[in-house]
Order: structure tokens, then C-alpha cells, then sequence
């Protein structure tokens, strides 16, 4: 497997280096480096309030990290200096390179399954409607949902809303998809039409970074674990041996507290 | 036993009774709109989360809130023209007092209705790409504007029912045409009972119309 000295800087697509995010006087993320390569699928793994969502709001900005630098494609951004930050214009087009899939899945509530998956592509990258519509219709139909296109995400479970959240995230070409928790709001029955979703994207080479508490997912279909803990990574490798032989103590009560579950 | 003559009341005066009515809805109408452009003005500005905003617009929202309105309008006839060094007519005295009145209670509403949204709605705008613009066109203001439209319809009954209180300064409303009315005939029976009936014609249909929305809302 790969290991931190033959990663190959050519395939990079994300790095982050000693990122922190503080909230006054509290360190959420206290300076975490890592590197996502093209087509790797990373999962985030950790106790609540560990740091690991916030982390990943910060790779997109939703979260403004206190200092560090981020990394992606031609732009390199050093949060120490506040004005490498983009802001207005220039910040959206730096958050439409990240699709992001909520907990909540939060769709767009006045707007129908399709409508939801349409919006980023009509009002952000101005496609046309009916190139917008042609292509929601398929990104839909990838995620199983083409017969609901015209409910509303009310009429939707959860499970049907999640998956309509992912295909809006798709419709935007993102280079790097990034997910939070996105099965921890779902019915149990319904966590598996999702984790399959993710299973399809991450087999078709999609770049992923997982924060998740499905122990059993980051262990089949993540290739990269990260194990975070007060903020830091504490741990981390492919999963063969971070969840299974992990090197830390700290790693192994915390996957010790899973499998007693 | 009173004998009841309402035509005594109509018959000659008619010219009067309908520049009262018209008075009256210009005032509601004008009032409300103006109060309803302050208020999307205002709960913008609050928005924008800046204190040298946000602080003179609560001490204005608030000075209106907590006090009478028929002291404002009292207050803009006679002391705003001596304040400003300007005569205002009337007329436009109290109406710049009614709009403000307004104005206060449609930048809470305006306001609440925004902030009403949930947050996941604003991170997901955000999340796929949407400027600040364009995330308030698609996505917050089309949900908002729906969670406003029934508290900005009661309001505005209410302030069409406020409008009375121009009698006061002599603007010839509905209410202060009653009163010369009254001077003429001696028949303040027939008078204000049909100036309530003119007020309740009006606003019966507005304040279901409010209702409508509102269960539609909650839906």
C-alpha cells in the first residue's frame, strides 16, 4: 500500500498543511496536514466533536480556518494571510470545485428532486435549462430517483433525499466530493441505498473524503483512514491496518467502543 | 324610541363620504407600501450584520414600536415641521409619520422571515457554488417571502385600521369626514355606525384573505 514517502506529487489533488480552526478561545482543529490524491477515497473517522466535520468545512471554506494552507489544483491558499482568502465571486467558484453532501441533506425545500439537482448548473456554471434539465435527468437516474423527479424533498424520505443531495452535488462536476455524516440523520434501513451510492462513485474513481461513523464503509471502501482525535490526527493509513491492527492506543479504544456495539 | 334616517346622513354629502373612502384607502394603500419598501430596506441592512446599521436601526424600530402611533402622528403634525425647519402640509406630515410606523413593523417582519430559514439551506446554497446574490435570489428569499406574506397582510389590516386616527389632524379621512358630517346633521348614530360598517365592508374581506394564507403556511 501506499505510505507518505511514495505518494506521487503528480497525483495530488488536495493538500492541506497544519490547517487550524479556532472558535475563540476553543481549537476545533489544532493543525492537521494531509494530502487526497486523484481518485483516493478518504475516510475521517473519530469520536463526536473530535474536529473531523469542521475539518471538512474548512476544505471547502463553508468553515474560514484560522491559519494554514490549503491546496487544490493551480490555487494555494494561506488562511494566515487574509488576503490569499477568496471572498465574493471568487470564493463560490472556489466552493464549486468541492460538491458537499450534509447530514441534514438540506435540499433546497421549495424546489422539486429535479429542480434541486438543476439549480447549480442554471444559476451557478449558466447551462441551459434544457442542458441542466438533460443532464439532472441522468445524474438522477444514476442515483436511482428518475421516477421522483418532480416531488418535493417533503415527499421524500430520507434515504431518496440524501441520494437527490448527492446527485446535486454531482451535477456540478466537482473535483473532489466531500461527505458528512451523511447516513447519521438516516432510518436504519435506509443507510444501505446510500452507502451503495457512494460505493458506485468511489469504484468510478470519484476523489472523496468521508467523515463517517459507518465503521464498516471506511473499512471496505475507503482506501486512505484517518483517525482524528481532539482535533489532531492521531492515526493514520489505509485501513487494512488503521482499523484493524491500528499502531495507536488511542485508535484501538475508540474501535474497540464500535465493535462492542 | 331613536328613528334611524340614513339617508339624512348620505343625501347631500355624498361628494364628501367619497373623498373621505378615498382618503382613507389612499392612505392605507400608500402607507402600507411605503412601510412595506422601508421594511425590505431596513431588514436588508440589518442583514448585513454591520453595528453603525444595525444599532440606528433598532433605536428606530424601537422608538416605534414603543409608542403610541397616534402620539407619532400627533408629533410629525406639530413638531416634526418646527424640528426640521421645513412646513410640511398635513397631509404628508401624518403620512410620513403612518409610513414609519409601518416601516418598523415590515423590517421585523422582513427580517424574521429571512433569518426564519434554515441554516442548511444556507450552507448548501453556499456549498454549490452560489454568490451571496444569488443564493438570496434562488434560494432564502423565495421560502421567506412566503413566511412573510400572511404577518405582512395583518399588519397591514392593522394599519389600514390606524388610518382613522388622521382625524386628529384634520386629514379628511373617512373617520374625520364622519366628524364634519356629524357637525352638519347632529346624527352621529347614523354617521359613525356606518362609518364602522364602511371599515368592517373593507377590511372582512383583507383579514381572510390572511387567514388563508396562513393555513395555507402551516400546511
Amino acid at each position: 500500500m501506499t505510505s507518505d514517502a511514495t505518494i506521487d506529487e503528480g497525483k495530488v489533488k488536495l493538500r492541506l498543511d497544519n490547517l487550524k480552526k479556532n472558535y475563540g478561545e476553543v481549537q476545533a482543529v489544532r493543525g492537521v496536514s494531509l494530502a487526497v490524491k486523484t481518485g483516493q477515497v478518504m475516510a475521517i473517522i473519530g469520536p463526536s466533536g473530535c474536529g473531523k466535520s469542521t475539518l471538512l468545512r474548512c476544505v471547502n471554506l463553508l468553515e474560514e480556518p484560522t491559519s494554514g494552507t490549503l491546496e487544490i489544483g493551480k490555487s494555494r491558499i494561506d488562511f494566515s494571510n487574509k488576503r490569499s482568502t477568496p471572498t465574493g465571486r471568487a470564493l463560490a467558484n472556489f466552493r464549486a470545485q468541492f460538491g458537499m453532501v450534509f447530514q441534514q441533506f438540506d435540499l433546497f425545500q421549495h424546489l422539486s428532486a429535479i429542480q434541486n439537482v438543476m439549480i447549480g448548473m442554471t444559476v451557478v456554471q449558466r447551462k441551459s435549462e434544457k442542458d441542466a434539465r438533460t443532464r439532472a435527468l441522468v445524474l438522477l437516474e444514476r442515483v436511482g430517483l428518475r421516477e421522483i423527479q418532480d416531488r418535493l424533498p417533503k415527499e421524500l424520505s430520507g434515504g431518496q433525499q440524501q441520494r437527490v443531495a448527492i446527485a446535486r452535488a454531482l451535477a456540478m462536476s466537482p473535483e473532489v466530493l466531500l461527505f458528512d455524516e451523511v447516513t447519521s440523520a438516516l432510518d436504519p434501513e435506509l443507510v444501505g441505498e446510500v452507502l451503495d451510492v457512494m460505493q458506485t462513485l468511489a469504484r468510478e474513481g470519484a476523489t472523496m473524503i468521508v467523515v463517517t461513523h459507518e465503521m464498516a464503509f471506511a473499512r471496505d471502501v475507503a482506501d486512505w483512514v484517518i483517525f482524528m482525535e481532539n482535533g489532531l490526527v492521531v492515526e493514520e493509513g489505509p485501513p487494512q491496518i488503521v482499523m484493524v491492527d491500528p499502531a495507536n492506543a488511542r485508535t484501538k479504544t475508540f474501535l474497540a467502543r464500535y465493535h462492542r456495539q | 324610541m331613536y328613528e334611524w334616517d340614513f339617508w339624512f346622513v348620505i343625501d347631500g354629502y355624498d361628494a364628501w363620504w367619497l373623498k373621505g373612502l378615498l382618503t382613507t384607502i389612499a392612505y392605507a394603500v400608500g402607507t402600507v407600501v411605503g412601510g412595506l419598501f422601508l421594511g425590505v430596506i431596513c431588514g436588508t441592512l440589518l442583514l448585513l450584520n454591520r453595528v453603525w446599521l444595525t444599532v440606528p436601526i433598532h433605536i428606530y424600530v424601537e422608538i416605534f414600536r414603543c409608542t403610541p402611533v397616534l402620539v407619532q402622528i400627533v408629533w410629525f403634525y406639530f413638531a416634526l415641521p418646527i424640528v426640521i425647519d421645513v412646513n410640511l402640509p398635513a397631509w404628508l406630515a401624518a403620512g410620513i409619520g403612518l409610513t414609519l410606523y409601518m416601516g418598523c413593523f415590515a423590517t421585523e417582519i422582513f427580517r424574521g422571515g429571512i433569518i426564519s430559514i434554515d441554516k442548511g439551506q444556507w450552507q448548501a446554497a453556499r456549498a454549490i457554488g452560489m454568490t451571496y446574490f444569488e443564493m438570496m435570489r434562488h434560494i432564502i428569499l423565495p421560502q421567506a417571502i412566503r413566511r412573510m406574506v400572511p404577518p405582512f397582510v395583518n399588519q397591514s389590516v392593522i394599519q389600514f385600521k390606524n388610518t382613522a386616527l388622521l382625524y386628529v389632524v384634520a386629514v379628511p379621512d373617512l373617520m374625520y369626514t364622519g366628524y364634519l358630517v356629524v357637525a352638519e346633521t347632529y346624527r352621529p348614530l347614523e354617521v359613525y355606525s356606518g362609518v364602522a360598517v364602511a371599515y368592517f365592508i373593507m377590511l372582512y374581506p383583507l383579514t381572510q384573505w390572511g387567514k388563508k394564507l396562513e393555513a395555507r403556511r402551516d400546511q
